[in-house]
């Protein structure tokens, strides 16, 4: 069916496109934003994957970064970031503190940052290296370019 | 001429207000009740002892002694390169102490952190609010009595734990 | 909640909030200002954004299993936490570590300490504009990532340094490497100086704002670079020797006005003298390669042969346990048995090694030191790191408190920013070098 033919190209345009120029906001808190940092510079630079730009304002982003341990003081910051953020939106969770609390098991951390916001791709270590925050960022670019990609004309069912 | 130990020079100007002297480890204590400890660092922020810095502030919780929480305070002297501690015995219903902010300014934010965490009062404080937890957070979690994963998340979680 | 800047503001003004998740915030951090035009009139400062519960967990975790929360601590110079966390148990316990060891501990502490300087002075360079600046300083701090990564195994946090001395000894080619970390760390201060010193921009920037006068800033409690760049000789290595610093020859550079120009230039100055320490460390910590020994058992076999007899020679360990053999204990370790983890190859291959072994990891054994408190502090990046542990005589402290340098240079933020522009809040607050970690513990 030609029509089926031309959706599914442009899915796929519109996801390279999209894969391609993400902008993230880096949402760092503690140790894991010196790993961010090495891998945003010059040795193991990650503008090369077309993840360069990074933007300050929530609004302006499309992928979000969440480094470091979230506490329970910081999670609805947090919450009202993610909300701030426009659709099409995806969130990377770096390091061990948010996958499920990391080693910290106490009464001021939050257990996960998916109890607080759905995440796409999540980042082992403490912290993760280098090549394993690449790594990540080009499983969701996979993940990106192989998703049904939402857009404005396209009718909900 | 070996220099005096400062517990020593302390102890023989105040015989009665200060309780107990030791020098563990090598590290210079004194004991005292807490009505003195005003007047005692006065004192020790003159000349010749110019104990000018306050180290740190801490409380510990002995949950199983009468008189439940010690203050533990650490003064350094640039002078003479002394530290002393000065401990205070404080029980669980008369929990207020002097606070020492006149005389030092991070006593503001460490009283602070002593309130938050374990609830005691410093009189003539002049902002005492919690420090590190959030407003609607109910206890005083280093208390010995507060569990260590008893949470109380501000916003909902979207999973069970 | 109303703040107390809130209630205080006067009608005019302008309440504004720079929030915890900020680009300039190094980490999280929440100061809210009152301002007229540009000009701060007040602020307060909120944090607790990364509190994260250490010292109750450390209550609860035995000695040697909280070692690795202290990592995370300063997390920047990782290694000096640990060291002054152990220096403390070790004036605890009565021990002291062999002198091999004590060097190699010197040698980590200063590349952790360059680490530092060389993260707050990137951090501080960026946010005013000198990106440039910002890559320099992170290509030299990963060489020297790449240094401590080739002994300990981890760029950052290591866990490296143990009570009775170190891990592993230093990695039998490390001559190479950090005669390399050692000359691009001089060619970048080399550089930057040559890049920074004169700017005019830098200069107006940071020359004359946010002035702390010498009394105001020991009575705020202040150490480390921040108050040797208003003038205060005070440096723990210098006055509380501990670990053959007093075997090394240094100078402490000291700063005359207490500007943000000062601290960045005490900073630079402090990279220096670190440097040196580091050369003339090294020469007391000779390395020689491993020598090609004939008969070397694989573990399998040699936990089969000890069935029969002990095994004499030499066992191959794991990659992972590569310089903590058995003949190098004596050089990194001390020689008493309850405080260090016991060789595997006696815990593999004899009953009375795998006894060791269970009582040292076993709940209720392993390090339990004598009832009492202790305080004892060493010179980290930011200041005097001091550790004040009480102990009831069982195998988990009763209380353990972190006295972070951070959280009294922080407090005084508020005075600092009193009367200058927000432009002027950014390189403050860089100079400061603010840890979320050692803040808000």
């Amino acid at each position: 069916m030609s029509g089926g033919w031309i959706t599914t190209k442009l899915n796929y345009v519109i996801g390279w496109g999209r894969k391609f120029s993400l902008f993230h906001y880096p949402f760092i808190t503690a140790c894991c934003g010196m790993e961010y940092m090495s891998t945003a510079c010059a040795h193991w630079d990650f503008d090369r994957f077309g993840c360069g730009l990074t933007t300050f304002s929530p609004r302006q982003a499309d992928l979000i970064m969440v480094v470091g341990t979230i506490s329970q003081k910081e999670a609805p910051v947090l919450k009202t970031i993610y909300d701030q953020m426009c659709e099409p939106k995806w969130v990377l969770a770096v390091g061990a503190c948010t996958l499920s609390g990391g080693i910290y098991d106490n009464y001021a951390v939050v257990q996960g940052i998916d109890n607080i916001i759905p995440v796409d791709v999540y980042v082992p270590g403490c912290p993760p290296r280098p090549e394993t925050f690449l790594d990540a960022i080009v499983k969701l670019q996979e993940k990106i370019q192989n998703q049904e990609q939402e857009f404005r004309w396209k009718r909900r069912k | 001429m070996e220099k005096k130990k400062i517990t020593e020079i302390l102890k023989e100007k105040f015989p009665e207000e200060i309780k107990e002297i030791s020098a563990l480890l090598g590290d210079e204590t004194v004991i005292i009740e807490r009505e003195f400890l005003q007047d005692l660092c006065v004192y020790l922020m003159k000349t010749p002892h110019s104990f000018t810095m306050l180290l740190d502030l801490t409380c510990v919780d002995y949950i199983r002694d009468e008189m439940r929480f010690e203050m533990v305070y650490h003064l350094f002297s640039l002078a003479s390169n002394d530290r002393l501690r000065i401990k205070i015995r404080l029980s669980e219903k008369d929990l207020r102490i002097d606070s020492l902010t006149p005389l030092w300014k991070n006593a503001n934010w460490l009283e602070r952190e002593v309130y938050d965490m374990f609830g005691v009062h410093f009189e003539g404080h002049p902002y005492l609010v919690r420090l590190f937890m959030y407003d609607g957070f109910e206890g005083h979690p280093l208390r010995k009595d507060y569990p260590l994963r008893k949470r109380q998340p501000i916003i909902p979680m979207r999973r069970k734990e | 909640m109303t703040y107390r800047i809130q209630k205080e503001a006067s009608k005019e003004s302008m309440l504004i909030n720079m929030g915890p998740s900020h680009p300039a915030m190094h980490g999280t951090i929440r100061i809210m200002l009152e301002l007229d035009g540009e000009k701060v009139l007040n602020a307060e400062l909120e944090v607790g954004y990364l509190h994260r519960g250490f010292e109750k967990t450390c209550e609860h975790k035995t000695y040697f299993n909280l070692l690795p929360y202290t990592d995370r601590l300063n997390y920047v110079s990782p290694l000096i936490n640990n060291l002054g966390y152990v220096m403390t148990m070790e004036k605890m316990l009565g021990i002291q570590a062999p002198e091999r060891a004590q060097f190699i501990r010197v040698i980590m502490s200063e590349l952790s300490r360059i680490s530092d300087h060389l993260t707050a002075l990137a951090a501080m360079t960026m946010e005013c504009g000198a990106f440039t600046a910002f890559l320099y300083y992170i290509q030299a701090r990963e060489e020297i990532w790449n240094v401590i990564e080739q002994t300990t195994g981890a760029r950052m946090t290591t866990s490296y340094i143990r009570i009775g001395g170190v891990r592993a000894d230093l990695h039998p080619e490390i001559n190479p490497l950090l005669g390399k970390a050692i000359n691009s760390a001089r060619a970048l201060l080399k550089d930057c100086h040559g890049l920074l010193d004169k700017n005019k921009i830098w200069l107006n920037r940071t020359r004359d704002v946010a002035v702390v006068s010498p009394e105001m800033a020991v009575n705020y409690g202040f150490t480390g670079p921040c108050l040797r760049a208003s003038g205060v000789s005070y440096d723990v290595r210098k006055a509380h020797p501990y670990c053959t610093y007093d075997q090394v020859r240094f100078e402490i550079p000291l700063g005359d006005n207490g500007d943000n120009f000062d601290r960045y230039m005490v900073r630079m100055k402090e990279m220096e003298q670190s440097l040196r320490i580091i050369e003339q460390a090294r020469k007391k910590v000779p390395v020689s390669p491993p020598a090609v020994i004939a008969d070397v058992f694989e573990p399998a076999e040699a936990i089969k042969a000890s069935r029969e007899k002990k095994v004499e020679a030499k066992i191959k360990l794991s990659p992972n346990l590569e310089g903590s053999e058995k003949d190098i204990y004596p050089r990194i370790l001390t020689k008493g048995k309850k405080y260090i983890v016991p060789p595997k190859e006696d815990t593999y291959t004899s009953i009375e090694g795998l006894i060791n072994h269970f009582k040292f990891f076993m709940k209720g054994h392993g390090i339990r030191p004598p009832k009492g408190d202790v305080y004892f502090s060493v010179e980290g990046g930011s200041g005097e790191v001091g550790y004040y542990i009480v102990s009831d005589g069982t195998d988990k402290p009763y209380r353990l408190h972190l006295r972070g340098p951070c959280f009294h240079i922080v407090a005084a933020l508020e005075e600092m920013i009193r009367g200058h522009y927000i432009a002027d809040i950014i390189p403050t607050f860089g100079g400061l070098n603010m840890i979320g970690g050692e803040l808000d513990r």
